[in-house]
């Protein structure tokens, strides 16, 4: 799994570092997200999909062949 | 159990589309279908008033999923064949061209229809603001010059504002409270965004009512206020609130007052959830409520979908709901109330970045973040421990 954020569509809600914290993360500054591991592993993939889903912007894309 | 007849989901926009992927994602393998009014695969609004509108984007972007996802879901989307009727015993739907859907269980999921104002329809350059072709409609009149008057200043009437005062148009927002979204904000962070919509050159014309449309010609030519006086502008908005869109659901026996009656679980009737800015569901914290919020829809059709697939709980989120102003973000957790204390307890108001708390009674009842989202976020998890705060 690949993950790829399109940070003008982010709106800074903050769920996804709600739901799978080891792997997003917001900028002090302005709240847009941060990946902290674009290739989470096994574990954390659930969480990851969950986040995607949920995400209030769609601002969060998965590459599942990868 | 959910068999062959599957689930039917009503309304294909964010609260629709998240209903089906929390079924799969929460183990749903059988049938779903979507049906939709609109002609749009599924899309998201709040663009529509900011990036949307100003012209950022085009209309394309505000697309929730591509169609690879849609396919992927293995949920079968209808588009343009509005619901007409519900049978809440049999579980089936009738929509606009004949269809007959039978289900196992029926999520509504229709939305809002925005109010207008008597005479609205037949009057151009009159708008409201809730698809995509409102959006598109509206925007071919913005820009430098255009005389802009905005009813409403409520959440969706303050963001068009000032989208609209961002494409240079002439704007000037009329609504009754003494500064914009204080029945959101209260009155100190309510009069902070009166400011900020002040610098940015749009005229307040707040604490009057409105008692009409004026036109000539078919086009409209201002806003009539309660006192009589006349604002001109070739442009005028309405956005006064708007109203659950559930006039299908006549006939079909179940109870609705301002949105479809649900229990805390979200359900409806044996068999029958709603979702999003149309349910009204018993907040175990809250009482009776509905939530025209974002987030809620997606969270909301979670809630549900864990219920049809006999799982599910009580649903109790934390109000939350967010808008973009200008370069300011402003983020709200919480009800805040205008007799709440509220204190700054991270950055500062004069700096243009801070977290304020509301209290009552010496509890937090609410958290505000303003540029500064993620600040706000860790606050809210704390202070409001991701419980909503009790019923004023």
């Amino acid at each position: 799994m690949r993950i790829g954020v399109d940070e003008d569509r982010c709106c800074g809600a903050g769920q996804c570092a709600l739901i799978a914290p080891e792997v997003f993360d917001q900028r002090d500054e302005d709240g847009i997200v941060v990946v902290l591991d674009d290739a989470p592993p096994e574990d954390a993939r659930a969480a990851v999909r969950e986040a995607a889903s949920v995400c209030p912007a769609a601002a969060i894309g998965l590459d599942e062949s990868r | 159990m959910i068999g062959r007849r599957g689930v039917v989901v009503v309304g294909a926009s964010a609260g629709g589309l998240s209903t089906v992927e929390a079924l799969r994602r929460q183990g749903h393998a059988g049938p779903v279908t979507v049906v939709g009014a609109e002609k749009h695969p599924p899309y998201d609004r709040p663009p529509l008033s900011k990036q949307v509108l100003s012209g950022a984007w085009e209309p394309d972007r505000a697309r929730l999923r591509p169609d690879s996802a849609l396919a992927e879901s293995g949920a079968e989307f209808v588009y343009g064949d509005p619901a007409v009727g519900l049978d809440a015993d049999a579980l089936t739907v009738h929509t606009a061209s004949g269809r007959r859907l039978h289900a196992e269980a029926v999520v509504v999921a229709t939305g809002l229809r925005p109010r207008t104002l008597p005479g609205q329809a037949e009057l151009a350059g009159a708008h409201v603001l809730r698809s995509l072709e409102d959006a598109l409609a509206l925007r071919e009149e913005l820009g430098h010059g255009a005389r802009v008057a905005v009813v409403g200043d409520g959440v969706l009437g303050t963001e068009i504002a000032a989208t609209a005062r961002g494409t240079g148009a002439e704007v000037t927002l009329v609504g009754p409270q003494s500064a914009p979204m204080t029945a959101q904000l209260g009155p100190r962070a309510a009069a902070l965004l009166a400011d900020l919509h002040t610098e940015r050159g749009i005229r307040l014309r707040l604490g009057t009512g409105v008692s009409g449309l004026c036109g000539s010609g078919g086009r409209v030519t201002g806003v009539r206020l309660a006192d009589g006086e006349v604002l001109p502008a070739d442009t005028v908005v309405v956005a006064i609130g708007a109203d659950p869109a559930t006039a299908w659901l006549q006939g079909s026996g179940l109870a609705t007052d301002d949105g479809l009656v649900c229990d805390s679980r979200c359900r409806a009737a044996e068999g029958v959830y709603a979702v999003g800015d149309v349910a009204r569901w018993h907040h175990e914290d809250l009482g009776s409520i509905r939530l025209e919020n974002r987030t809620n829809a997606t969270e909301q059709a979670a809630a549900a979908a864990a219920g049809i697939l006999g799982g599910g709980a009580a649903y109790r989120p934390v109000p939350y709901f967010w808008t973009d102003q200008f370069d300011v973000k402003v983020q709200i957790y919480g009800r805040p109330t205008a007799d709440a204390d509220f204190d700054v307890v991270e950055g500062e108001i004069g700096g243009g970045r801070f977290v304020a708390e509301y209290r009552r009674g010496g509890a937090v009842t609410a958290v505000l973040g303003w540029r500064m989202p993620k600040q706000a976020r860790l606050r809210a998890a704390a202070a409001l421990n991701n419980r909503a705060p009790v019923a004023p």
